[in-house]
């Protein structure tokens, strides 16, 4: 937890429901005049205000071609959430701007009806009138019944912030489409089912028909054709021609993911749909079992064919499909899930989701030691590489250009490439040529003076949202699909053109009742060029610090200077990062601390525009990032007992200065700029999507924990040497008769245990049999029955043959076993004076300064000179003199806390050098100490 | 009440403070061999063989081809000039079944099935390029495993110990008997054995249990009724003995009622190791060192663990180390007592019993010693405890540290963590200077 966590904690409701009503007060310490019209516990951040719902919700609607637009469901499923909000209505604005292209059936020039493979749309609007806000997922699934063989669907995301919409924008869309193209590969599925099915209808339909008219020809020898068999000549005829489509419509949807494969933005969800498949068990569908699209259409043969009536595949029933015919059962309910899932990711405040979002990245930064006490699966739980294929392709040079490349430039919501490329879709020449003309001044002005061109933006925003009653599409993206476009699009619907959002940014625009406005639109990441598309996502994003007294949305010009000449960016980029380096060396230790502090403002800033000269972004991929300039720039200077130490090491009231200089993490011991432009850049497009499916239960887990460790520093005053043991790596027995009480000492207690690898706490929270010398390499804190039983008599057997490796803590006579301890950091970790009273807050308090243990953990193992002699000759005493000056002097530890930054530097070293893919044998490291007897 | 020494839980000369715990085995692990500098290999009841990487823990081959369990193993490294070294291991099993392994490979060379009994020792004899199968009778072979040539049928107990002697000699325990052959070419051809019986020596009141070779002259043997004799490598004659310990006449000092109490089983020499000057003997529960030139005891350890000591060895540094039924692991340092007058001095015999502070037993029998006479003593100065069962045997690698096998089917590596720890961060700094991640400015 690396970002000021204290004030985090009180901006977020971790139960929705039940805290947004019965907050605790806040402590003293943290008490802020409360928002002083509120009643009791209200929350100041909750928009109760326009909005006639009690928190964001996802709606899916339907246009049906029966009834117009209609709500479908909504998640979380329950009437409370929506109140009183008009979701009929709601519904009819939010499918009133599908305007993609959804053109099926005989085009011109074709034989047979032909499908369309299209692109989900995504669009922001807002209604000020219903205090809504919502992200839009337009999606069209077929149905051989309906119209057009399609069915257009919505699925939106409504919440009353409009802030979280734009800024989460990115972050919802990838998650949608998620949800989405799950959806659409169920709904393939049950379509090609269902053609099947038809087409043996009408084989069987063809067979009989045919054996009829043969037995009118036998049955009837005079040489001509009755009417009647002339009809059933014709409906044969017809039912031939009927499977002849059907059977052209089977093999277009079969040849789907071929076709997709081809097109390099195809994202393959159904691997990913096997894998989750594997996790969810075998209570699925077992047809659904097999990976792979192209077993999707697996033949069901218990069908019996009907007879039908030969008719025209377009015409359609009385009683349409619902959405859960559409689609295969398995993939609906990994829709839902998703769905779940994203409502559940983005459930909460934006201040905490973005405060989330910036440590979480920053976290990934940390390759290097982050797994030691942060929960890193989410890190590589649902890599978002998926999203941004293209990024990663471009070699890491070229990542690092883009990334500074975003600090670099003011942002344009519409760039030079987007318009370009909507142009391509949608050919409306006198918009085009206004456009033209248009664009190159505005970038123009954009590079010279930025702030102009804000304000310029936002008294234009501003004009916009006055008009009440309107819907304001605020941006949409035009998603275009890879495949050659068809006629059909020049059909689209007047909206889709490019011209209302240029009049928008053009500052022209109608004031109209009920019109709907489409500010910006944006093409999809599929015709955004490889080297373009990266930056471009967080054209929405990067203005995360929108004013809120404007009321208005602004956006952040952004110039895409890539798009012209990529080429020699990279050089002028790379010239750039050498510069800085360069700066970086020159780095003076009071300057150090400096634009951290004003990193703590950042996110209230007026503009959101990062201020800060261009700096390289060193992506977390590359491993060992943050020291690389530090070290460079420090050792070569340095030489005898104080080498390898940089100056503004030196000083260590930065490194053990509490609460606010837990931000002193790695970035910031050797290259605190690029902490600086990284959180610039969080928003963009490499944030890790917040895929924290496990979030939920593990907020409740470390709310648990936080809560019992603080009753345990409360009550047993020899806390500090059992945590102390836990950091030290020596492992702590909690020995007791009752498994609750044991179990909950042993959950308060895990929070200080550090991780031997990514993988499980090395935790076991309750053992009956006796230990084993492999139980202590493995785990680092048991929770171990006491019995009376001779079973019970072997286990402290064990206990005590093995007392050298363990701290025996007993939790029925409160006594503890374990070596002593006189240093200072447990203490500022555990006081058992602490005001803070909440679990969580608790926490966070212990994660940050674990965080700063792990920053002089990561020092210590990474400084060269403190483990390997600077010449040849030199002897190993004065490496080990040097090295615990280090300690002592440079990192300020004192006695006992020495052994534990030994401890978690050599789970450094041994996770660095550990071969990926091998498991590498776990040590057991100890020391030959002798351990004294606590007692309350 | 316990007499065994104990050190504590502040042990500042141990050096091993870290630990690999090497699973795989699925019965006791009795033997361990050293093949080179930094691999070992390991054998035990359940007829698998592993070889290890002693600095690592990798598990680099388990060899899989005995079906019952392994009763002897020796290494056999070729020296043949024309081909590149190659390290084999030779297993015997109670399957009766020898086998030549490829440590390089991991590969089975060669397998001999054609016992009449279980091989119980094996000794290479690299000078002549042989090796020794010992059971019910001695077989001689060849590298290409070829019988040279057997001796008749022994005995059905078979040979328990086998010790190579000058001269072409080695000598055989058999039983009680110590049995002296002599290898000799035939005539007929280059790779042509004879062996002959050429003495046997019939000095030990019970089953030679023990057989070491302490240096081209002499070689010295223990039995289970705690009998140590030294003999004359070359003409094979008794040249001192210590085994008259059990006679409590011999004792007048010792009290009556602990000699009752003694068994033969704690008076059985288990494990002989020697070094230019001593002799270290593993008795019963107790260790004894035993002087060469001064031909007696000159420290001993007479509870040195819980249980029977089964295996010793002695290391460079006049440090010893023990390991023990009771499953720890003892580090022994032979140090020289400062000769003050009222000061205890080692008992002159080699066996001596009692309970409570040896010392006042040892200052009685000091009273006879000369005063200028060095006096030693063993004193603890760590202990490695980590099996939960019997310590079976240990390897000691130097620097690399040191495996132990034990009944409970483990094998553990123990290492001196410091040293791992700055090797660590060698292998650490070569891996960022690998990954292009830092330059290194000396």
């Amino acid at each position: 937890m690396i970002s000021a966590p204290d004030v985090v904690a009180f901006t977020r409701e971790e139960e929705l429901e039940d805290d947004l009503y019965r907050e605790p007060p806040l402590p003293e310490e943290y008490s802020v005049p409360l928002f002083p019209f509120a009643g009791q516990g209200a929350n100041p951040w909750a928009k109760v205000a326009g909005s006639k719902f009690t928190r964001d919700f996802i709606l899916i609607s339907e246009f049906s071609e029966q009834v117009g637009p209609q709500p479908l469901l909504t998640i979380p499923d329950d009437a409370k959430v929506s109140g009183t909000f008009d979701l009929n209505y709601f519904s009819l604005r939010i499918m009133s701007v599908d305007y993609q292209a959804s053109f099926v059936g005989h085009p011109p020039g074709s034989a047979y009806p032909k499908l369309n493979f299209v692109e989900d749309s995504k669009v922001v609007l807002g209604d000020s009138k219903e205090g809504a806000f919502a992200y839009v997922h337009h999606l069209t699934l077929y149905d051989l019944e309906a119209r057009g063989f399609v069915r257009p669907f919505c699925m939106a995301y409504i919440s009353a912030d409009e802030h979280k919409i734009m800024q989460q924008f990115q972050e919802l869309s990838t998650e949608f489409s998620k949800a989405s193209e799950c959806l659409k590969t169920g709904n393939r599925k049950a379509f090609a089912n269902e053609l099947e099915k038809k087409l043996k209808d009408l084989d069987y339909t063809r067979t009989v028909l045919h054996n009829e008219t043969e037995q009118q020809k036998k049955a009837n020898d005079k040489g001509y054709y009755t009417t009647q068999a002339i009809e059933k000549a014709n409906e044969l005829a017809s039912v031939e021609k009927s499977i002849i489509e059907h059977q052209d419509l089977l093999r277009q949807i079969r040849s789907y993911p071929y076709r997709k494969l081809k097109d390099s933005e195809f994202h393959p969800y159904e691997p990913e749909c096997a894998l989750e498949r594997a996790d969810v068990g075998s209570d699925q569908d077992p047809t659904a079992s097999e990976p792979g699209e192209t077993h999707l259409y697996t033949h069901v043969p218990s069908y019996t064919p009907k007879l039908i009536k030969a008719k025209s595949a377009k015409c359609f029933d009385k009683k349409l499909k619902t959405l859960e015919e559409l689609c295969d059962v398995y993939f609906f309910t990994q829709t839902l899930d998703q769905l779940h899932h994203i409502e559940r990711t983005f459930r909460g405040d934006v201040c905490y989701l973005l405060t989330e979002q910036i440590s979480r990245a920053l976290l990934k930064q940390q390759s290097v030691t982050n797994f030691l006490f942060e929960d890193v699966s989410f890190l590589d739980e649902k890599p978002p590489e998926k999203q941004y294929r293209g990024c990663q392709g471009l070699d890491q040079g070229a990542v690092d250009e883009k990334c500074s490349e975003e600090s670099l430039a003011p942002k344009v919501v519409i760039s030079l490439g987007s318009y370009k490329s909507s142009v391509e879709c949608v050919p409306i020449k006198m918009e085009q040529e206004m456009e033209d003309s248009e664009e190159p001044k505005m970038s123009e002005s954009v590079m010279s003076e930025h702030q102009e061109n804000l304000d310029y933006l936002d008294a234009d925003i501003k004009g916009s949202i006055s008009s009440g009653e309107s819907i304001e599409v605020l941006g949409t993206e035009k998603s275009g699909s890879g495949l050659p476009k068809s006629e059909s699009q020049a059909s689209l619907p007047v909206m889709a053109s490019p011209q209302a959002g240029r009049s928008k940014v053009g500052s022209r625009r109608t004031v109209s009742e009920d019109s709907i406005e489409v500010l910006s639109t944006c093409p999809s990441e599929s015709l955004i060029p490889e080297d373009f598309k990266a930056s471009y996502p967080s054209a929405i994003n990067e203005e995360p610090y929108a004013d809120d007294d404007e009321g208005g949305l602004r956006f952040t010009p952004r110039l895409n200077p890539g798009v012209d000449d990529g080429q020699d960016d990279i050089s002028k980029q790379e010239s750039l990062v050498q510069v800085d380096a360069a700066c970086c060396i020159g780095k003076e230790s009071p300057n150090f601390l400096e634009p951290l502090a004003e990193l703590g403002q950042k996110p209230c800033e007026e503009d959101g525009v990062v201020r800060i000269p261009p700096q390289p972004y060193r992506p977390a991929e590359r491993g060992y990032r943050p020291a690389e300039p530090g070290l460079r720039g420090a050792f070569p200077s340095h030489d005898g007992l104080s080498g390898g130490l940089l100056p503004y090491e030196l000083d260590s009231r930065y490194l053990t200065g509490s609460g606010e200089v837990s931000k002193s993490s790695l970035d910031e011991c050797s290259d605190s700029t690029s902490y600086i432009s990284s959180a610039a850049s969080t928003c963009s497009d490499r944030t890790p999507s917040p895929a924290h499916l496990g979030c939920a239960a593990g907020e409740k887990h470390r709310k648990r924990a936080g809560q019992n460790a603080l009753r345990f520093i409360r009550q047993y005053p020899f806390a500090h040497p059992a945590i102390y043991s836990l950091l030290s790596g020596r492992t702590l027995v909690v020995l007791g008769e009752d498994e609750t009480m044991v179990k909950k000492l042993v959950t308060a207690l895990s929070i200080f245990v550090p991780n031997c690898g990514v993988y499980a706490k090395p935790v076991k929270h309750w053992v009956t049999s006796a230990l084993h010398l492999v139980d202590f390499q493995k785990w680092k804190l048991i929770g171990l029955q006491r019995a009376a039983s001779p079973a019970g008599v072997n286990v402290l057997h064990a206990l005590s043959r093995y007392s050298r490796y363990l701290s025996i803590l007993d939790a029925d006579s409160k006594t503890l076993r374990c070596p002593l301890y006189k240093g200072s950091v447990v203490a500022r970790l555990a006081d058992h004076r602490t005001q803070i009273k909440r679990g969580s807050t608790y926490y966070m308090h212990v994660q940050s300064i674990l965080t700063q243990l792990c920053s002089k953990a990561f020092l210590f193992t990474f400084c060269h000179h403190l483990h390997l002699p600077i010449s040849e000759r030199e002897p190993e005493e004065s490496v080990v003199n040097r090295r615990m000056n280090f300690l002592k002097l440079q990192l300020g530890l004192a006695n006992e806390d020495i052994k534990i930054v030994q401890y978690l530097a050599e789970l450094l070293k041994l996770h660095y050098i550990q071969e990926p893919g091998q498991g590498g044998n776990p040590l057991l490291r100890f020391d030959y100490v002798p351990s004294f007897l606590y007692k309350i | 009440k316990s007499s065994v020494q104990t050190i504590g839980e502040e042990q500042i000369q141990n050096p091993y403070t870290e630990l690999l715990v090497l699973k795989g085995h699925q019965d006791i692990v009795r033997f361990l061999v050293q093949i080179d500098d930094c691999r070992f290999a390991s054998a035990g009841d359940d007829g698998i063989i592993f070889l290890w990487n002693a600095q690592t823990g990798e598990k680099l081959y388990e060899l899989h081809g005995h079906t019952h369990k392994i009763t002897a193993i020796a290494p056999f490294s070729s020296s043949d000039v024309t081909e590149e070294k190659t390290d084999l291991i030779i297993t015997a099993s109670a399957d009766r079944t020898v086998i030549v392994w490829d440590c390089a490979s991991g590969r089975q060379v060669q397998k001999v099935s054609c016992f009449h009994s279980t091989v119980k020792c094996l000794t290479v004899l690299q000078r002549l390029n042989v090796w020794l199968s010992g059971g019910s009778d001695l077989c001689v072979w060849n590298r290409k495993l070829d019988l040279l040539c057997k001796t008749t049928h022994l005995t059905d107990a078979g040979i328990s110990a086998l010790v190579e002697l000058p001269k072409n000699c080695v000598a055989a325990a058999v039983g009680k008997e110590l049995i002296i052959f002599r290898l000799s070419a035939t005539n007929n051809g280059c790779e042509g054995w004879n062996i002959v019986e050429v003495k046997r020596l019939v000095d030990h009141q019970d089953n030679i249990s023990s057989l070491v070779s302490v240096n081209d002259l002499t070689f010295v043997t223990g039995s289970h009724v705690g009998e140590l004799i030294v003999w004359d490598a070359l003409d094979w004659t008794k040249q001192a003995s210590e085994s008259n310990f059990w006679d409590s006449s011999v004792h007048p000092d010792v009290q009556p009622e602990i000699k009752l109490s003694q068994s033969p089983q704690e008076t059985s020499v288990q494990h002989l190791t020697s070094d230019k000057e001593c002799v270290f003997a593993a008795v019963g529960k107790g260790i004894y060192v035993y002087n060469l030139q001064m031909k007696r005891v000159i420290a001993c350890q007479r509870t040195a663990h819980d249980s029977s000591v089964l295996h010793i060895e002695k290391l460079s540094n006049r440090q010893l180390i023990s390991c023990s039924e009771d499953g720890s692991v003892r580090i022994w340092e032979l140090r020289e007592k400062q000769q003050l007058p009222a000061e205890p001095v080692p008992t002159g015999f080699f066996n001596m019993w009692g309970f409570g502070r040896a010392n006042r037993q040892a200052n009685q029998a000091a009273k006879k010693m000369q005063e200028n006479t060095p006096v030693y003593f063993l004193e603890l100065v760590g202990d490695l405890i980590g099996h939960s069962s019997a310590v079976q045997m240990f390897l000691y690698f130097g620097e690399l540290g040191l495996a132990t096998c034990s009944a409970d089917h483990l094998i553990i590596l123990w290492k001196d963590g410091e040293r791992e720890s700055s090797l660590r961060s060698l292998t650490l700094f070569k891996k960022l200077a690998q990954n292009g991640d830092l330059q290194l400015k000396l």
